[in-house]
C-alpha cells in the first residue's frame, strides 16, 4: 500500500516536472521562432539593401527604395523625449506619495496612477489628437519664442506650430509611461527600511536630502528597472504615436516640432497596403530592427545593473 | 530581607562615584510628558532629569514605552502623522516640543543609533561625511580630519583606514554599528541616543560597543535603551525602570540594582517578572 502510494506520488512529481519544463521551454521556442520568422520575412530586404538600410533616409514605395533612418530616428527621439519628461515627474510623484503626502491622500492617488496605466493606448491617441494637439499648437509659438531663442537648444524648438510632430508624440508617450515608472519607483521607495531613513533624518537631513542621498542610492536597481520598463513601453507603443506623430517620411531640420514617423507607426500605417516582395520585406526588417533596439535596451540595463551591484561590493 | 536577596546582576565598578551630585547638570528634562499613538496613551506623565556627561539607561519589558521616550528626544516621532507628544521636554532648558524649533538643527544636536546597523549605501568615508556636510562646510583636509577623529572615537579607525572608499555595507555587523556611532558623533552632538544598539550583535562586538560607550560619556550625554539588564548595570550611571508607559523608578544605577525602592522594580531586575 505504502509503496504504491509513494510510486503514484513520484509519477505525479515526474509529470509535474515535465509539464512545467515544457511550458518554460515553450517561451524559448517562441522567441526563437519569432526571430527566425522575422529574419526569414525580412531576407529579401536584408539581401537587397544590406547595412545601408539603417542610415538611408528614403522611403519611397513606388520606386521601391527603402531606408529605415527616419523611423529609427523617430522611435528613438520620441522615446528619449518621453523619458526626459517622465523620469523627473515620476520621481516627484513617488517622492510625494512615499514621503510627503498625508496618509488619507496616499491611497486615492496611488489608485489613480494605477488607473492611468490601465487606459488603452488608443484612447491616449484619440485624446492626444483631438484635445492635446489643438491646445499644443497654440502653445508652440510661445515655446518657439522662449526656448527657441536659446543658443544651441533653440534649434530644437523652431518651425511651424503644427501641433502634431515628434515633440507631441514624446509628450503623449511620457504621459503614458509615467504611471509605470511612478508606481515602480513608489514600490521600491516603500521597501526602504524605515530605520535607514530615520538614521538620515536623525542626522538632521531634510526630506529631500534623505531621498536623494539615501533612498535613491538604496533603491537604484529598482528605479533603473522601472525606467527601463517605461522605455521598453515607449519604444514599442504604436497607436498613440501613430495618431500624433504626423506620419511623414522626411525630416527637414533638427526641430522637435517636425512631424516624423516611428517604426511602429510606419508598420501600422503601411502593412495592410504593402505589396508583396521588397516592400513587405522592408517593413518586416523594420520590425526586426525594433526588436533589436528593445533587446539592446534590455542588455544595456542588465549590464548597468551588473556594474552597479559590483560597485556596491567594492566601492561607491 | 531585601538586602539579603541574592541578585543575579553583576554590578560593575564603572559608576559615578567620582561625580559628586553637586556637579550634576541636567541636560534633558521631561516635565509632565505624555505621548500618544493615535488614541493610545503610550507614555503617562513622565518626569525625568537626564544628566550631562552621564550614561542613563531605560529598562523595562517590551512595549513599556522606553524606545518611545528615547525617540521623543530628537522628535523622530514627527515623521509619523498620528504620533504626538504633550508636556515639556527640555534640552538645555529649551522646550524641543515647541512648534517653532528647527527640527534639523535639533537632530544634529541629538545623535541616534538604532537596533540594527544602518550604514548608508555609500563609501565608509561618505557615511561619516554625509551628516557633517549637512551641518557645516569643511575643506577637504578638515573633513579628512573629522572623519578620522570620528572613526578613532568609535574605535573603528584601525580596521577601516585602508578601505575608506569601500561601501559601508561591506563591513561586518559590529563594524557597521561602530560606523553608525562614528557617523552619529561626527556631527558633534551634545546627546547620543542609543536604541538597543547591541541587540543584533555578537558578544564580542557588544563588549566593544560597551567599552566605547564608557569612553564616549566623557564628551557626550548618553541615553541608552536596553533589554539586557546586565548591560544597563555595567555601563549606566542612572537607570529608569518603566512599565506600561509609566516611570516606575529612576535613580542611581547601583541603587536601582542593589536596593530598589519599589517592589515592581525588584521583581523585574531579579527576573521574577518580564
Amino acid at each position: 500500500m505504502m509503496a504504491t502510494a509513494r510510486r503514484k506520488r513520484s509519477i505525479g512529481d515526474w509529470v509535474f516536472f515535465n509539464i512545467t519544463r515544457l511550458f518554460a521551454l515553450l517561451t524559448l521556442l517562441m522567441l526563437g521562432g519569432i526571430i527566425a520568422s522575422l529574419v526569414y520575412g525580412a531576407w529579401p530586404s536584408l539581401k537587397h539593401f544590406g547595412f545601408p538600410f539603417l542610415w538611408t533616409p528614403d522611403w519611397n514605395p513606388p520606386m521601391e527604395k527603402f531606408g529605415a533612418l527616419i523611423p529609427i530616428y523617430g522611435t528613438l527621439i520620441t522615446s528619449l523625449i518621453a523619458l526626459a519628461i517622465a523620469v523627473p515627474v515620476s520621481f516627484g510623484i513617488a517622492l510625494f506619495l512615499t514621503e510627503l503626502s498625508p496618509t488619507w491622500l496616499r491611497r486615492p492617488l496611488g489608485v489613480a496612477i494605477e488607473l492611468l496605466a490601465g487606459i488603452p493606448s488608443i484612447v491616449y491617441g484619440m485624446w492626444g489628437l483631438l484635445v492635446f494637439v489643438p491646445l499644443f499648437s497654440k502653445a508652440q509659438p510661445f515655446i518657439a519664442a522662449t526656448l527657441g531663442k536659446l543658443p544651441l537648444l533653440g534649434a530644437l524648438f523652431s518651425g511651424p506650430p503644427l501641433g502634431i510632430g515628434l515633440l507631441t508624440a514624446g509628450i503623449i508617450l511620457a504621459i503614458m509611461i509615467i504611471p509605470f515608472i511612478a508606481s515602480v519607483m513608489r514600490d521600491v521607495f516603500e521597501v526602504t527600511p524605515p530605520m535607514l531613513k530615520e538614521s538620515a533624518y536623525g542626522l538632521g537631513a531634510t526630506t529631500w536630502e534623505v531621498v536623494w542621498n539615501v533612498v535613491l542610492p538604496y533603491t537604484k536597481v529598482g528605479v533603473i528597472g522601472g525606467i527601463m520598463l517605461g522605455l521598453g513601453r515607449a519604444l514599442g507603443e504604436t497607436m498613440a504615436v501613430t495618431f500624433v506623430i504626423g506620419n511623414t517620411n522626411s525630416i527637414n531640420s533638427a526641430s522637435m516640432f517636425e512631424p516624423g514617423n516611428s517604426i511602429t507607426s510606419v508598420l501600422a500605417n503601411e502593412f495592410s497596403e504593402a505589396s508583396q516582395g521588397i516592400y513587405t520585406a522592408s517593413l518586416i526588417e523594420l520590425g526586426l530592427i525594433l526588436f533589436l533596439i528593445t533587446l539592446a535596451v534590455l542588455v544595456f540595463s542588465k549590464l548597468l545593473l551588473l556594474h552597479l551591484s559590483r560597485q556596491e561590493g567594492r566601492a561607491t | 530581607m531585601q538586602e539579603s536577596t541574592p541578585l543575579p546582576i553583576a554590578v560593575g565598578g564603572n559608576k559615578n562615584d567620582d561625580h559628586p551630585p553637586a556637579e550634576l547638570k541636567t541636560q534633558i528634562a521631561f516635565r509632565n510628558f505624555d505621548f500618544y499613538y493615535g488614541m493610545f496613551h503610550a507614555l503617562k506623565n513622565i518626569n525625568l532629569d537626564i544628566y550631562h556627561s552621564h550614561v542613563t539607561a531605560f529598562i523595562g519589558p517590551s512595549g513599556c514605552g522606553k524606545s518611545t521616550l528615547l525617540r521623543a528626544i530628537n522628535r523622530m516621532y514627527d515623521l509619523y502623522p498620528d504620533q504626538r507628544a504633550e508636556g515639556e521636554l527640555l534640552l538645555d532648558g529649551e522646550n524641543v516640543l515647541d512648534k517653532g524649533i528647527d527640527i534639523n538643527h535639533l537632530r544634529a544636536r541629538v545623535g541616534m543609533v538604532f537596533q540594527k546597523p544602518t550604514p548608508f549605501p555609500m563609501a565608509i568615508y561618505d557615511n561619516i561625511a554625509f551628516g557633517v556636510n549637512l551641518q557645516e562646510r569643511l575643506s577637504r583636509t578638515e573633513m579628512d580630519d573629522r572623519v578620522e577623529w570620528a572613526l578613532r572615537k568609535a574605535a573603528l579607525w584601525d580596521e577601516v583606514k585602508g578601505i575608506l572608499k569601500q561601501s559601508g555595507m561591506s563591513l561586518s555587523g559590529g563594524q557597521q554599528q561602530r560606523l553608525c556611532i562614528a557617523r552619529g558623533i561626527a556631527v558633534k552632538p551634545e546627546v547620543l541616543l542609543l536604541d538597543e544598539p547591541t541587540s543584533a550583535l555578537d558578544p564580542i562586538s557588544t563588549m566593544r560597543i560597551e567599552e566605547l560607550i564608557s569612553e564616549l560619556k566623557q564628551e557626550f550625554t548618553i541615553v541608552i535603551v536596553t533589554h539586557n539588564m546586565q548591560q544597563a548595570a555595567r555601563i549606566s550611571d542612572y537607570t529608569a525602570y518603566m512599565y506600561l508607559g509609566e516611570m516606575i523608578e529612576y535613580g542611581v544605577t547601583d541603587q536601582i540594582f542593589i536596593k530598589p525602592q519599589k517592589k515592581a522594580t525588584e521583581d523585574y531586575i531579579t527576573g521574577r517578572f518580564g
